[in-house]
């Protein structure tokens, strides 16, 4: 049927980093301070293909191109001149080590005492940089530094293995392509089991639905502080803000389980009693209650809290990207990347004095959406 | 020292009896490396990628994404008796009760960001040599992907921690999610399990941070890695470097132990800057509150241009037949999409725009391709730019001006900067070619830059031209096709 798989091919029949490589046996290399030259000169020219030598030094033999007699690149650099500067370099190698286990117990010392952070983090740091000081020492002044050449091989195949390869495969084309049937009805089960597969993603998620347009809040509802009180007109100052929430009955199941409002991510609303008076919407007339105006604290831009604001102004600011909002103009955006208004809430006083809500909100609170109008 | 050589001797025959280990770890030790300072910054990504998997195994054995509410108990003050949800309680016990919990927190946020900004870097050494050319391009996106899913775990990350930053933070990536035409609320609902805040988004986020992406990291690390021991490294021109050669230093042992070196000096600054310079103080900014939010909410660095786009993007967006493109698309989702989908495609419309081809294996100076590198320096400058808006709060409370007067500064210099810096890179190119000249270096051989691509206008004309080429050439010789 097919050529024998273990037929060399050319390129294994000449394995392409034989010739030239660092001659060092194995398992007996050498990091004396005496550094050996890898390539002798002598021994560049090995292979002597179109591409060069497989490896050699520069400058030597024919291999180095454009080398023509220089000297070699780097020299003879990492040996040190003479004994007392190698002796200099030895003991800064072997201070960088001894500094790193100077660091290694004093991290181990720290750690027992009860620990603490910034000393860790230095007899870390001191442990791993003494260690890494001295290997990039020892390297740089104890290790050979002849710079190397190594041939570059053609990316791509050659066009005979590229034929070779299309016959193998085109046999076994041919065996897939002869039975169109099964062919075909392993297409179309290979597509419905992916299809298949899609559905469990649907369990990640609810379908999104009314939750995104409507909160808690409707005709009759508490406003309550984050404490999950009742909030009473005067309890908002002149320039005075209060973030609040809709009042939730406490789940039959657990009376004595906290509601925390505040957990409620999106019916935070800013009750503020302006130092002006607001010009209302049309159709929002009746909307303030007792000098109090109600507004989503939901930046309509990505849904930050709208959490600063500058009395004097009448503005609310986000902090999160700068939108800022006229509270006396419906709270309509006048800077920033905000382009929508925050949705007011009407508000009503119930007749013990407590702040309700007459609805919801006048829009979907928050960031934008596809379908956000519908 | 005799005993020693032959116990590791014995080691590496027993080895190689099994695996034939001894020929391959030949051809490794032997691997020819050429030596140019820019290239450890890759290395630098590697180590940091190196520090960040350890110090986050170690994380995971006291973190709890559990969103469960907690009352705190620990042994930070300002916090007793606090309802939290457990996540935030366990990232405080590890950074107060858990002895060296501290000190791995924090150096595992710095290599998350030193992991970051090294990958950009590396970016940046490659894209400016053109080491991204045939035969590299697949490398490239490999890289340009590895960057996209480090930003993505590093958000993850800090997400998880579920204090008042991270929460506001979610927040934001949450309406980024819904501002996505048609599908946006669904997959922000496939997302967070449910609207904001979701009942599962911190237990998924885990999963993705310490799970997900890692694997995929780690599988395109070696994937990249494996594709540079295949191409083989690319070097700089100079005596004896050719398109045909490697020069530089083999594996073993100076390349070896200069590369151990840089990991743990790597890892020793990572380490310093983890114990001596705080980072993300979570218990400053408080459990996640929804309604709540504190003033200087700043992303870390690499998500800063993302939010910088979001406060200079003007107040637009587009309402029709009752549907509507928030404006949060546009910066968010339309310019990160733009901003990688250029990044993947750079080397093919480079080799399209230039009708180069051919493999290279010399790096350019960044000089000698001066549209190449004056286009990336204006790249650089508009990101820089956004970057820096990312901060617009921060710079007007510093120089005590306003923030609106910062902010249109921002979308001034977003617009006017980058063809400024186009234009100034480009004559800086020029004139130290020039130089290079007159010290009697020719400027090497550059590919023609098809510069009649850009005129679009005249596209329609082209392809007639072309088509009556072929039909000019198609009926003088019938040659069979193929």
């Amino acid at each position: 049927m097919s050529p024998d798989p273990h037929e060399p091919t050319p390129d294994e029949a000449a394995p392409p980093e034989e010739s030239g490589a660092p001659a060092k046996p194995e398992g007996e290399v050498s990091l004396a301070a005496e550094p050996t030259i890898d390539v002798p000169a002598g021994d560049a020219p090995a292979s002597g293909g179109a591409a060069g030598p497989e490896r050699g030094c520069l400058g030597c033999g024919e291999g180095g191109e454009g080398g023509d007699g220089g000297p070699p690149l780097g020299g003879d650099r990492p040996t040190p001149a003479d004994e007392a500067a190698a002796r200099r370099a030895e003991l800064a190698v072997a201070s960088g080590f001894l500094l790193s286990t100077a660091g290694a117990l004093g991290l181990a010392v720290v750690y027992w005492r009860g620990g603490q952070p910034q000393l860790e983090g230095l007899f870390l740091a001191l442990a791993l940089g003494g260690l890494g000081t001295g290997f990039v020492l020892w390297s740089k002044r104890f290790m050979p530094h002849e710079p190397v050449v190594e041939a570059r091989h053609p990316i791509a195949s050659t066009e005979e293995e590229v034929d070779r390869f299309r016959e193998e495969f085109e046999q076994g084309e041919v065996i897939l392509t002869r039975r169109k049937l099964l062919v075909r009805s392993a297409g179309l089960a290979l597509v419905s089991l992916g299809a298949a597969l899609l559905f469990p993603l649907r369990s990640l998620g609810p379908r999104p639905g009314k939750g995104l347009k409507d909160t808690p809040f409707a005709r009759g509802v508490y406003l309550v502080t984050a404490d999950n009180q009742r909030v009473r007109a005067a309890d908002v100052n002149r320039n005075g803000v209060l973030t609040v929430f809709p009042e939730v009955e406490a789940d039959p199941e657990h009376p004595d389980a906290d509601p925390r409002p505040a957990l409620q991510a999106d019916s935070p609303t800013l009750l503020i009693r302006p130092a002006g008076t607001p010009r209302p919407r049309q159709g929002r007339e009746e909307w303030t209650a007792d000098g109090l105006i109600a507004f989503s604290k939901l930046c309509t831009h990505v849904g930050c809290p709208v959490g600063l604001y500058q009395a004097d102004e009448h503005l609310l600011l986000c902090p999160c990207h700068q939108s800022t909002f006229d509270v006396l103009d419906g709270a309509r955006p006048v800077f920033g990347p905000a382009t929508r208004s925050l949705p007011q809430l009407p508000l009503g006083i119930d007749d013990e004095g407590y702040v309700v809500a007459e609805g919801d909100f006048s829009g979907p609170p928050g960031p934008g959406f596809w379908d956000r109008d519908r | 020292m005799a005993g020693n050589r032959l116990v590791t001797r014995r080691v590496a025959r027993w080895l190689d009896t099994r695996l034939g280990s001894a020929k391959f770890a030949r051809t490794a030790l032997g691997k020819v490396f050429p030596d140019h300072w820019s290239f450890l910054i890759g290395e630098i990504v590697l180590y940091s990628f190196v520090v960040l998997l350890l110090t986050g195994v170690y994380l995971t054995f006291f973190f709890d994404p559990s969103t469960n509410e907690v009352v705190y108990r620990g042994s930070y003050e300002p916090l007793q008796g606090v309802e939290m949800t457990q996540a935030y309680a366990s990232a405080l016990d590890l950074s107060f009760d858990v002895r060296a919990g501290l000190v791995m927190r924090q150096i595992h946020h710095w290599a998350a960001l030193l992991f970051l900004a090294s990958m950009v870097v590396h970016l940046m050494r490659v894209f400016f040599t053109g080491a991204f050319r045939r035969p590299r391009e697949l490398n490239w996106m490999i890289g340009v992907t590895l960057l996209i899913l480090g930003i993505f775990n590093g958000f993850a990350g800090y997400s998880l921690l579920d204090d008042q930053l991270s929460g506001t933070g979610l927040r934001i990536a949450y309406s980024i999610t819904l501002s996505i035409p048609l599908v946006g609320t669904w997959l922000a609902s496939f997302l967070f399990g449910g609207e904001f805040p979701g009942p599962d988004i911190i237990n998924r986020l885990y999963v993705i941070h310490i799970l997900l992406l890692p694997a995929l990291i780690i599988g395109l690390l070696v994937a990249h890695l494996g594709l540079v021991v295949r191409h083989k490294h690319t070097q700089f021109g100079g005596r004896g470097r050719t398109e045909k050669n490697v020069v530089g230093e083999p594996v073993w042992p100076r390349f070896a132990f200069k590369s151990i070196g840089l990991m743990l000096l790597t890892a020793s600054v990572l380490a310093a800057l983890g114990g001596l310079a705080q980072i993300n103080p979570i218990w400053l900014y408080g459990p996640f509150e929804p309604a709540e939010v504190s003033s200087a909410s700043q992303p870390d660095w690499y998500m800063a241009w993302l939010d910088g786009a979001l406060r200079v993007f003007p107040p637009w967006e587009i309402r029709a037949l009752g549907y509507e493109v928030p404006a949060p698309f546009f910066p968010a989702v339309l310019l990160a999409g733009i901003t990688f989908g250029l990044l993947y495609m750079w080397p093919f419309m480079e080799a399209r725009f230039t009708a180069d081809v051919v493999e290279h294996h010399l790096l350019d100076r960044p000089r000698n391709r001066p549209v190449r590198t004056s286009l990336g320096a204006a790249t650089l400058a508009f990101y820089t730019v956004l970057t820096l808006s990312g901060s617009t709060d921060v710079i007007a409370t510093t120089f005590g001006t306003s923030v609106n007067g910062v902010l249109v500064a921002c979308r001034v210099a977003a617009i006017v900067l980058p063809p400024i810096v186009a234009l100034t890179t480009y004559r800086l190119c020029r004139e130290l070619q020039l130089r290079d000249e007159d010290a009697g270096m020719a400027p090497p051989e550059r590919p023609r830059i098809r510069w009649e691509l850009l005129r679009v206008w005249e596209l329609p004309k082209r392809r007639k031209q072309r088509k009556a080429d072929a039909r000019a050439e198609a009926t003088p010789t019938p040659t069979t096709v193929d």
